[in-house]
């Protein structure tokens, strides 16, 4: 079995690898068991290796030491901490707790103890549960199309293909479109006499009530990605420049395929990326409820009705109870997703370096 | 062969690009196209969708002659300025409401960015544990969507009796933690060597603030100053919560109002909207690129 012997001349190569960064020794050796022929490339590789590369440095991290610090100065850099503090403190924190509060009791004139009763009493309420049904299914849609896309487009314009950098200006330019301007050609595309409708009409398809039906949440959908995917792309970009070049280069030296590149190596770098970026995509789509308020007001079709269309409607009735543990509610719900995605992060990174 | 087949991947891949950065650019470029159009033409392509929104809210139908067909078109017949000769000359309400956006806007991108340099100064001069705990808080509300910090917010405008005044919207927003994350995640890059030299030289904290840390932090500074401005020009759900009076409204809200009635008209007011962040788009992309990056922590 030739194949599977160890070309002595590719040695060097691999022992570099793991100088320059021991936890790596996976990636590339499982790469080579699989390469065939040296046909010169090895030797190539004893070329480029050989000149000495330190480890990557993390600048923030490991070149920080601790300043001297005296008293003095530590009791004056708080002050410049202190307006921000007491903003937050004054407009999130504090009333935070009065929300807890809230949250707890029966109404606020008797402020009797009631503790979960509020809590019980809002997941039993339909219209919330509509609105957390259709906030979620959007989320489950939009942030798993949001990073597989925009991760997909990242690596497009990775490759060498002409005006990438025009093509990148392209994508980002949604983000700077005010979502108020940008409603009424949705209108005109997706309404039942609208454009995507006639156009589906020449492959004489049925129409569809894009705004009032099941489907009114794939053109949010659509909206969505339309607008995010240029920041999340760009994240991506910055993420794979960062990857160290010499080690995709010596993986392509020991003929590893682009996919196995892009698994064992990229995916790797990639991973606290793609955390960060689920992250993000799961925020906006909290917020795509701007979309869906601009696209068709106050009471929109039930499929589109919102946590933040309940919110409204809650503030107008002014019930903080329902606003209170609504809030609290939420905000657990944001904990543990975030709690969750971290976790998964962590034992998918392990899985790919090992 | 093996470069034919490189040719062909390389085009193909162009061509996949261009789809997408044609289908990206395509519903802007038409809404500025058709703010350029007549009512009437504007009757005569949309018409048919518009015409039901102004029957169900005015009661009034349109007796000009609308086509059944819907017409996408991104040349006008005839293109005219007569839209915004309307929105700028003959109704001030668009400019007024656009002027609400503004004066909303503007302070909280320079507040918020003035209040968030000293915390970032702080948070990277002195990393001791109840700092970090302090920067894990800004973390974590930062990361709370608005359905959750809007009802604080409204329970102190109510206590400190702001509500349906400008403050409650621009007070919350100068004490936004974006900010903050942002220029401590750029701050915390300046080599610490840079400081020590500073204060070796006889330095005040002061003196290293404005003089050392702020001169470098001028491109961190456009690329938040960018974000906030985006952010905040687009925003819904505080100007419907915390400002019942619809005078004050910014634009980013009014604008889905007056759809229904004149749409040639909404289209060059949306085109006067997008006007302020595509030309920060046009001027800044690089630093609006670079803050993204500095976002994600990967830049460096």
């Amino acid at each position: 079995m030739s194949k599977k012997k160890k070309m002595p001349k590719a040695q060097p190569a691999e022992e570099t690898v793991s100088i320059r960064k021991p936890e790596s020794e996976g990636a590339p050796v499982s790469v080579q068991k699989e390469k065939n022929e040296g046909s010169g490339a090895p030797v190539e590789s004893n070329g480029s290796c050989a000149e000495p590369k330190g480890v990557p440095v993390e600048p923030a991290d490991l070149v920080y030491k601790k300043p001297k610090r005296s008293k003095k100065d530590r009791k004056n850099s708080i002050l410049y901490l202190l307006p921000s503090l007491l903003g937050v403190l004054l407009f999130f924190v504090v009333p935070f707790f009065v929300v807890i509060y809230y949250a707890v009791i029966d109404n606020p004139i008797h402020a009797e103890f009631v503790f979960l009763d509020n809590f019980s009493r809002i997941l039993q309420n339909s219209s919330f549960q509509q609105a957390a049904k259709n906030t979620g299914t959007f989320s489950l849609a939009a942030v798993p199309l949001a990073v597989v896309l925009s991760l997909g487009m990242a690596i497009l314009l990775e490759q060498n293909i002409p005006m990438r950098s025009q093509f990148r200006t392209f994508v980002l330019s949604p983000m700077m479109v005010p979502v108020a301007s940008i409603v009424l050609i949705w209108r005109v595309l997706f309404d039942y006499h609208g454009v995507v409708n006639l156009w589906m009409s020449h492959f004489d398809w049925a129409p569809i009530d894009w705004f009032k039906s099941s489907y009114s949440q794939i053109v949010i959908v659509i909206l969505f990605l339309w607008k995010n995917l240029g920041y999340n792309m760009i994240l991506f970009m910055a993420a794979l420049n960062a990857i160290p070049k010499d080690e995709l280069e010596v993986a392509r030296l020991e003929s590893a395929s682009p996919l196995q590149i892009f698994w064992y190596i990229k995916l790797r770098y990639l991973s606290s990326t793609i955390l960060f970026v689920a992250i993000l995509s799961l925020i906006n789509s909290f917020k795509v409820f701007r979309e869906v308020y601009l696209l068709t007001g106050d009471y929109p079709y039930d499929t589109l009705y919102m946590l933040q269309h309940f919110m409204n409607n809650t503030f107008r009735s002014l019930d903080y109870q329902k606003l209170s543990s609504g809030a609290i509610l939420m905000a657990l719900v944001m904990v543990v997703v975030i709690g969750c995605l971290f976790l998964a992060e962590d034992r998918f990174g392990k899985d790919v370096e090992g | 062969m093996r470069k034919l087949k490189r040719t062909v991947k390389k085009a193909v891949l162009t061509i996949v690009a261009m789809i997408f950065a044609v289908s990206f650019l395509l519903p802007t470029i038409l809404t500025m196209a058709n703010s350029f159009m007549s009512e009437v033409e504007i009757n005569t392509n949309y018409g048919v969708i518009f015409n039901q929104y102004r029957e169900r809210e005015y009661g009034e139908r349109n007796t000009d002659y609308v086509p059944e067909a819907v017409n996408l078109k991104l040349i006008p017949d005839m293109v005219t300025g007569e839209q915004y000769s309307t929105v700028l000359l003959k109704s001030p309400e668009y400019l007024l409401k656009f002027w609400n956006s503004v004066i909303l806007v503007v302070p909280i991108v320079l507040f918020q960015i003035l209040i968030a340099l000293g915390a970032a100064y702080s948070f990277t001069r002195f990393r001791g544990r109840l700092r970090e705990m302090i920067f894990f808080l800004y973390v974590a509300l930062m990361l709370m969507p608005f359905q959750v910090t809007l009802v604080p917010n409204y329970l102190v405008s109510d206590w400190l009796h702001i509500l349906d005044t400008r403050w409650a919207i621009l007070l919350p927003g100068f004490f936004a933690p974006f900010s903050v994350y942002l220029l401590t995640k750029f701050m915390r890059r300046i080599p610490v060597s840079l400081i020590e030299a500073a204060k070796l030289d006889g330095a005040n904290e002061w003196q290293i603030f404005t003089r050392v840390c702020i001169p470098l932090c001028k491109g961190a500074i456009a690329s938040v100053a960018i974000l906030v401005f985006i952010d905040y020009w687009n925003m819904v759900e505080q100007p419907i919560i915390l400002l019942s009076d619809a005078d004050m409204h910014p634009l980013s809200v009014f604008l889905s109002k007056i759809n229904s009635g004149e749409v040639g008209l909404a289209f060059a007011v949306a085109t006067i909207y997008m006007v302020p962040t595509i030309l920060i788009f046009l001027y800044g992309e690089e630093y609006l690129v670079d803050g993204i990056s500095y976002t994600g922590g990967v830049k460096g």
